[in-house]
């Protein structure tokens, strides 16, 4: 399945089950080629699959955030359980982040991510 | 905390491990999975175990990103130990790097010297948050080791009971 996807103006980002260094590197980069050849205004993190996350996925976040929050783009975090939440208050990253259920709220229903996953 | 430092003195050693892995950031998850694995016989919570893993990532991010410069070099080795005395969790992670300039700022929340590499600034401050005491002690050109205790199963009453 595809890890990556551009629904209208959004990058969805499925991400892995354990997120750290190793593994950002290479997120961190495909985001950016998305960023740039897809001309996407938003990013979405989606944290459904995600069991483990060190402060390198805040690294990632703050990184595609500085990129594309000066031509007035948002980021989103869905999906996270307490302890991702609790990774991403702690950094206070509430202010720059919406953080919000994947469960047909807010962005979810917006673009429409959930179809083909159910299907 | 200083009961814990207290308990550390008088308490005898109950298990130990030592592991030394190249500094590459393969070794970031199995670094981690192998402390996961050695407490596993004191019944932890997802909660500590997550806590523990946590921490362990950081550390070893850091000796292999900046103790190491992130060269990747097979040959720059991370030593890992682990102490058990009783219910208390003592991980060390050392380097031989580049060690750290000034420790403190290096601890500031936020602060990091490789923005560029997408580093958040972040990593001492979760080992501090997630395990119960932390030390760290650098020079610079001899490397680093940073010490971590958590206590585990702080609700071993359950056991108890046998």
């Amino acid at each position: 399945m595809d890890e990556f996807k551009v629904i209208d103006n959004y990058l969805m980002i499925r991400l892995p089950d354990e997120i750290d260094h190793h593994k950002s590197v290479d997120i961190s980069t495909k985001a950016d080629r998305y960023i740039l050849s897809k001309r996407v205004g938003n990013v979405v993190f989606d944290f459904e699959r995600t069991t483990f996350m060190d402060s390198s996925g805040i690294g990632i976040i703050l990184g595609r955030y500085k990129k594309i929050s000066c031509f007035g783009g948002k980021v989103y975090a869905v999906n996270a359980d307490n302890r991702i939440r609790r990774i991403l208050m702690m950094s206070g990253l509430q202010d720059i982040v919406e953080i919000m259920d994947g469960n047909g709220r807010g962005i979810e229903r917006r673009v429409d991510h959930n179809n083909d996953r159910n299907n | 905390m200083i009961e814990i430092i207290d308990k550390m003195e008088t308490a005898a050693i109950t298990n130990k491990m030592q592991i030394e892995f190249a500094a590459i950031s393969d070794n970031e998850s199995f670094a981690r999975m192998a402390v996961a694995a050695f407490i596993t016989p004191l019944n932890p919570t997802l909660e500590e175990l997550s806590d523990v893993k946590t921490a362990v990532s950081e550390a070893v991010t850091n000796a292999v990103i900046h103790g190491y410069e992130n060269r990747g070099g097979i040959h720059d080795i991370v030593m890992l130990s682990c102490t058990l005395r009783g219910d208390v969790l003592e991980v060390e992670v050392i380097d031989q790097g580049v060690g750290i300039e000034d420790v403190d700022r290096a601890m500031e929340p936020l602060y990091t010297t490789r923005p560029e590499l997408d580093r958040s600034g972040m990593g001492f401050a979760f080992m501090e948050a997630f395990m119960d005491h932390l030390e760290v002690h650098s020079d610079v050109d001899c490397g680093t080791s940073v010490k971590m205790y958590k206590k585990i199963g702080a609700s071993s009453w359950i056991g108890s009971e046998e």
